[in-house]
């Protein structure tokens, strides 16, 4: 069992408190935002419930809640062995998260920054720890899926990786490695793919609800591109585009007109009940 | 209630899914139009509807293949908890 921090409880955040308190780890749930902590156990409690029905195991939600503490200071940290950051995808956000655990934390707790596109070996050099500093790229819902992206920084050390992927191993996930660079594999591909899915829509050429059919029916995906950035969050797609285009320098990682209206709207997805589609019953 | 309920859980999933047309015994996922994540939307719309909690041995997909299987997890619920 570890003693494990979970930073920011946005949807992420959320999935991987659940998953590690579901695998027997204590989990420390930090948020500036009450309002998120609450929405956050709230989740974790409907996900537990729903378990079974999903095709998963039965789980005991009174259990697994009792498992995480939940808090808006950060001090809260402190005795923790290793840190999942889950904050919103801004440099500015991540910078000043970082230098402050760095402070807060032990010397010899490992930070796992779970993000999207920023470059692992950038983030690690915020802190005084590099060679503590790994990227984890977890795959949305978190308790339910079954590998993630394992991303190690220049200076991620051969003990920081073991730590890691053992604590993986213990959430049943299998870390598939992959080389430092903005947007690893997954989301170097996803996200330019979602950007063009949007702009299809911007341009008229065909709805969301179509674009996804083409997905679904023609190459038999079980979601389509704009239904996954539903799932996903269109703010979070916007800022990972908009993470690619800084990293890159290519136009090619411009993001979609569409997507920065949606966000400045609220439209962020499931979590807002409404995105490319409405969810209003998850209100 | 039970033909209300029916009304209402249709009218929910037929505002989600306006193209497709269903009877109330027909299995929804085995026509393929939802999915599982479907299926959370549905649980928290009735849960909210009804103002009932699903106990956990009702959540399952048998409770959930159609409207009418709704409706009567509906009707439990509320005659138990007038019960």
């Amino acid at each position: 069992m570890t003693n494990v921090g979970v930073v920011g409880a946005g949807v992420m955040g959320t999935g991987v408190a659940q998953d590690l308190a579901q695998k027997g780890h204590t989990v420390v749930l930090v948020d500036n935002n009450p309002d998120a902590l609450d929405a956050a156990l709230g989740r974790i409690e409907l996900e537990c419930r729903m378990s079974r029905m999903l095709g998963g195991p039965e789980v005991d939600a009174a259990a697994v809640l009792a498992s995480i503490t939940v808090g808006t200071s950060l001090e809260l940290l402190a005795e923790t062995e290793v840190v999942i950051e889950n904050i919103t995808e801004n440099w500015d956000l991540k910078s000043a998260l970082y230098a402050q655990l760095d402070l807060v934390c032990k010397a010899d707790t490992v930070f796992v920054a779970n993000t999207s596109a920023i470059p692992i070996t950038k983030i690690a050099a915020l802190t005084s720890r590099p060679d503590k500093v790994m990227g984890v790229h977890f795959m949305n819902p978190v308790p339910m899926k079954p590998a993630c992206e394992f991303i190690p920084g220049y200076h991620t050390s051969e003990q920081t990786k073991e730590t890691v992927r053992a604590l993986l191993e213990s959430m049943g996930k299998k870390p598939i490695p992959v080389n430092d660079a903005s947007g690893f594999v997954s989301n170097r591909v996803l996200m330019l793919t979602v950007n063009e899915a949007a702009f299809l829509v911007h341009e008229g050429v065909a709805d969301a609800k179509t674009v996804d059919e083409v997905f679904r029916s023609c190459f038999g995906h079980p979601m389509g591109p704009l239904e996954t950035a539903d799932l996903i969050g269109v703010d979070t797609i916007l800022y990972s585009v908009e993470v690619l285009y800084e990293q890159f320098n290519d136009s090619k990682y411009r993001p979609c007109p569409l997507l920065k209206k949606m966000t400045d709207a609220g439209l962020h997805g499931r979590k807002s009940g409404q995105g490319f589609y409405s969810y209003q019953s998850m209100g | 209630m039970s033909n209300d309920a029916c009304t209402q859980i249709r009218t929910f999933i037929t505002t989600k899914f306006p193209d497709v047309t269903f009877s109330d015994e027909e299995d929804i996922f085995a026509l393929g139009f939802v999915n599982s994540l479907f299926a959370m939307e549905l649980v928290m719309f009735i849960e909210k509807a009804f103002g009932t909690r699903i106990p956990n041995e009702e959540l399952h997909l048998g409770n959930f293949r159609s409207v009418s299987l709704m409706a009567d997890l509906v009707a439990r619920q509320t005659s138990a908890a007038v019960g």
